[in-house]
């Protein structure tokens, strides 16, 4: 636990939870393998009167051992599918959802807010540089963009990460459910100032969202 | 050549052919791939970009390089002649067949000179746009095959003058045949679906 | 020339005495070439190592001068601490040498030259001018690719996938002439390994000795047979797409070029189509070499040959249709990461196929603990770690946290290093006595073992745990982020376990020189190995054979009940 971020959006939970479930499935055969073969290696060591026991194979234990990963791995894929198309799909994205826009560039991430009017691509929209304002408990809707080199949205508490990509406009959803300030990286090699990346999700209750909203639409852009 | 190598025929059954007629083949199998990438990605572009891709005939002398394509396709005709010379021992037929193979690649790659000449005159260059991009990326690299096939045709035609091909060794011009044709029909799809399509 | 020296060279088969040039230089050999590509491979594998040791130097210690790094140029370091531009190229070219110029010769070219002939019978490769060839472009393209290092603006620094739009433009990566070179480079690679895998290809179908069947094969033969195969098939398709982008680069085509149409995810997909082959052309090899000394150690037959060639088979069919487990977050359509998925999950299962029959293998065997046998069993122990990790990232859900996280670097090195390296390692110990005549120390071998194991692990298995917490890849300073900075810790604990490793390998460059005057003179067969290559002097002579050997059984017969020994050469008919 002392390894993995906060969980800070609804699917994180879900995503961790894979994780410890294929942690212990992978842990289970980590155990047998390995312990298995520090036995082997000291059991069967040679010694003076040993002769190995000569035999090419046992179909049976090849049909155990393919038939058990083989299940294993069925199951992990169906659920892994399931899972991800809830939090990838585009075509199902989730309604009321606060709409924004990103822009990954050299080196910074270019916000772009629906201002009062709510819609994103009218007048009264308005861009900052490096912060995400976004309330608590709401879906928020990013449509990601990049402008040069390819950037890549990563939100650790959130579990969110989505490649930026130039010339491709790609939405990406998320809700967070703890309101505070964490960062954004950027996850894909962009140049010189990558290792730089760096942004901020403020995670406001509704309210003070709102308040925000209104004081920044007024006030223009910029911090 | 060593004892070992000398009982070549108690091996274990192979491919059933030549070793220099299997690695052709087995090299042939890596060319489909290269041309594979750079035919697929340009297919990728063009549908990517339909709407914006000029008409082919617009660009390009599509009657000059009709009549280059013939000329390619009948030295694969003239190749397959000079193969069954060689098959046949017959060596003056299989001089002159190898001589029109050579002749032809070598026109088919001066007509294609002639005409990257003439359409970097009119500014039509490989950075003109993606058709410009993958155009000369495609032609460049068979017109490159082509003129590595031109050079060991040669080779090879010298080779035959010589006489060293007889009816029991006429691997080098098989060998040679075969890629000549392969070079010929990559042309052939390249042809359709740059030029025609 | 003396009548006596005439009777030697008939009995050599003939060939009139060659100049040093011709034997040692530009030798058709293949044992020769085959060493000629170890002590290529050797140097960049240690180049490969240096470079990462720079690496972790930064981020153990961020800002801190390189102790040394005063010898570095102004544009890399500044007063010896690595600039971040600096640091990219180091991040690339650590990946880009190690992949294409230290495993994939040591494996393919290396093993690839030296045991094929040997093992399956024959006098030597099936075209043994165009095998000389191969090696002297290979080193060609090494010195193209060293040369990058001197190109101003620095080398390449895109990462050894090499991403467009990145990649392609000078105004964004602020390099043009080091990233070119790089290209240049691996397409002149890449005529050298196909020529290469043409080469084994044509001679393993052809050229077999009598009664060497098929399913007869050693199975480091089979594997590499097979990762001949995609070779052949899949670095075309690399040379394809590095041929587009170095067009972008020097003549301004626009294959990736967004603002004319161009598409930087095609670029991904033709790498991959290339790069997932790739990695199990990385890998199979070492499975191949590895069954070889396992049944060897345990002396025992292979358990389930048949189904170990069959998982070979699969996994290299199966990495044809995987790619996109790479893309999984790139902004191709998910629904096409969910089909990469299952077939990636399902790539799992021959691997753990492997896995269980080498256990099968060494249960209930006479297990000897030779160095290469320690290497070997450390390839399983060590691989086992690296595919399981893979799982996570197969999980569609899961790689959504861990891609391009330290997670991924974890799971690379531990099938790269912890997999492939120790079998090369243990193809070293194993067949230097047949290479070069000599034994190597067996105790030095032990102790560089233990150290390199140790180290190992010390290095690389914390990187799971830096993965979890999100920690990035390629990343010049993770303190930049309030969320890494508590784990700088452990950043320095896998810098001082990286130096350690570094050091742990001067017991084997030591050995490795010292045994070729001073090591003991090797006999035949010193393992008491079944190979074919064990049946003839050490080192062989020109033409490996004096008599084609005719093979009678399988290759794993150890124990057998029909012979006293507990070996039985697969040229030797058993005594009723």
């Amino acid at each position: 636990m002392h390894w993995l971020p906060p969980q800070a959006s609804t699917f994180a939970s879900e995503i961790d939870f894979m994780f410890w479930v294929i942690l212990v499935i992978t842990g289970i055969a980590f155990v047998i393998v390995e312990v298995g073969l520090l036995w082997f290696v000291i059991r069967y060591r040679h010694r003076p009167d040993r002769r190995a026991y000569y035999t090419h194979g046992s179909k049976t234990a090849e049909i155990i051992w393919t038939a058990i990963p083989a299940a294993t791995v069925i199951v992990l894929g169906v659920w892994s599918g399931r899972v991800w198309g809830e939090i990838k799909r585009r075509d199902r994205l989730p309604a009321n959802a606060v709409r924004v826009a990103i822009a990954a560039k050299q080196f910074e991430w270019n916000v772009t807010y629906a201002g009062a009017d709510g819609a994103l691509g009218t007048p009264d929209d308005f861009t900052v540089r490096n912060q995400l304002h976004v309330p608590v408990d709401r879906p928020v809707v990013v449509d990601l963009t990049a402008e040069d080199a390819i950037h890549s949205f990563f939100v650790p508490v959130f579990r969110l990460k989505q490649d930026a990509v130039p010339g491709m406009r790609i939405p990406v959803w998320f809700e967070a459910t703890q309101v505070g300030e964490y960062e954004i990286a950027c996850a894909e090699l962009c140049g010189l100032g990558h290792y730089r990346m760096r942004g901020m999700v403020h995670v406001h209750t509704q309210e003070d969202f709102d308040r925000w909203m209104l004081a920044r639409a007024a006030g223009g852009e910029g911090r | 050549m060593s004892h070992a190598a000398a009982d070549a025929h108690l091996l274990e059954p192979g491919a059933g052919v030549y070793h220099k007629k299997l690695g052709m083949w087995v090299f042939l199998a890596s060319e489909v791939m290269f041309f594979t990438a750079l035919i697929g990605s340009y297919i990728i572009l063009r549908f990517g970009a339909a709407e914006s891709w000029p008409v082919p005939s617009t660009v390009l002398n599509i009657p000059v390089t009709a009549l280059n394509t013939f000329i390619l396709i009948c030295s694969s005709v003239s190749m397959v002649k000079a193969y069954a010379a060689a098959v046949e021992g017959d060596q003056k037929r299989l001089r002159l067949w190898l001589l029109v193979t050579v002749i032809g690649g070598a026109t088919f790659v001066g007509v294609q000179v002639f005409e990257y000449t003439h359409l970097i005159h009119e500014h039509f260059l490989p950075s003109s746009g993606l058709f410009g991009s993958t155009f000369y990326t495609m032609t460049g690299f068979h017109g490159f095959h082509v003129s590595m096939g031109v050079i060991c045709m040669t080779w090879v035609t010298i080779q035959a003058f010589r006489g060293r091909y007889t009816r029991e060794n006429y691997h080098g011009v098989e060998v040679i045949g075969l890629y000549w044709h392969f070079v010929d029909l990559v042309w052939i799809i390249l042809f359709t679906i740059v030029y025609l399509i | 020339m003396t009548t006596a020296a005439v009777h030697h060279e008939a009995a050599a088969g003939g060939h009139h005495e060659l100049s040093f040039v011709r034997k040692y230089i530009f030798s058709t050999d293949h044992k020769i070439i085959g060493i000629q590509f170890l002590f290529m491979s050797l140097f960049f594998l240690l180049v490969g190592g240096l470079l990462a040791m720079m690496m972790r130097w930064q981020l153990g210690y961020p800002g801190k001068a390189v102790p040394g790094g005063g010898v570095l140029p102004e544009t890399m370091a500044s007063g010896g601490v690595i600039l971040p531009e600096f640091y990219n190229s180091l991040v690339t070219m650590h990946g880009t040498f190690m992949v294409f110029f230290a495993i994939m010769p040591l494996l393919v070219g290396v093993y690839g030259n030296y045991l094929i002939p040997l093992k399956i019978g024959a006098p030597d490769m099936a075209f043994p001018r165009i095998n000389m060839a191969s090696f002297w472009i290979a080193f060609g393209a090494g010195i193209i690719m060293l040369a990058g290092f001197f190109a101003t603006g620095g080398h390449a620094a895109a990462g050894w996938t090499s991403y467009a739009p990145l990649s392609a433009r000078s105004d964004l990566s602020g390099v043009h002439m080091g990233q070119v070179l790089w290209l240049v480079g691996l397409i002149v690679l890449g005529l050298s390994s196909i020529l290469g895998s043409m080469n084994y290809i044509t001679t393993v179908v052809n050229l077999r000795a009598p009664g060497m069947t098929w399913f007869r094969l050693p199975l480091s033969i089979w594997a590499l047979f097979i990762t001949a195969i995609l070779v052949l098939l899949a670095m075309p398709v690399l040379s394809g797409a590095l041929i587009m982008l170095l067009f972008d680069q020097t003549l301004g085509t626009h294959f990736f070029d967004v603002s004319a149409g161009g598409q930087p995810l095609m670029w991904q997909h033709l790498f991959w189509f290339f790069g997932h082959p790739e990695v199990y052309i990385l890998i199979l090899p070492a499975m191949g070499i590895v069954s070889d000394i396992i049944a060897n150690g345990s002396r025992k037959p292979i358990f389930g040959y048949h189904s170990m060639v069959f998982a070979i088979g699969a996994i290299a069919f199966l990495g044809w249709i995987v790619w996109g487990h790479h893309m999984f977050q790139s902004g191709m359509n998910p629904m096409l990461g969910t089909s990469f998925m299952i077939s990636t999950m399902v790539i799992a299962v021959p691997s753990a196929i492997k896995t269980f029959n080498w256990m099968g293998t060494l249960w209930r065997g006479n297990i000897h603990f030779h160095t290469p046998m320690l290497n070997a069993l450390a390839f399983v122990s060590m691989f086992v770690i690296g595919g399981l990790s893979g799982i996570f990232m197969a999980s569609t859900p899961v790689d959504i946290f861990q891609h391009d996280t330290y997670f991924i670097v974890a799971h690379i090195h531990y099938v790269l290093f912890g997999g492939s390296l120790f079998a090369i390692f243990g193809a070293i110990y194993f067949w230097y006595p047949k290479m070069f005549g000599r034994m190597m120390s067996e105790r030095l071998g032990k102790v560089h073992f233990v150290l390199t194991f140790v180290f190992y692990n010390l290095t690389f298995f914390p990187m799971h745990f830096l993965g979890m917490t999100g920690h990035m890849r390629r990343i010049y300073d993770p303190t930049q982020y309030e969320f890494l900075r508590p784990y700088q810790g452990t950043n320095r604990l896998i810098t001082v376990g990286a130096f350690l490793l570094l050091a742990s390998q001067l017991p084997f460059i030591w050995n490795f020189f010292w045994s070729l005057r001073k090591g003991a003179k090797a006999p035949l067969n010193p393992w008491r190995d079944n190979g074919l290559e064990w049946t003839v002097p050490s080192p062989p002579p020109h033409g490996n054979f004096a008599t084609t050997p005719t093979v009678h059984h399988g290759p794993y017969e150890y124990s057998s009940p029909l012979t006293t020994d507990d070996y039985l050469p697969q040229n030797q008919e058993v005594r009723p």
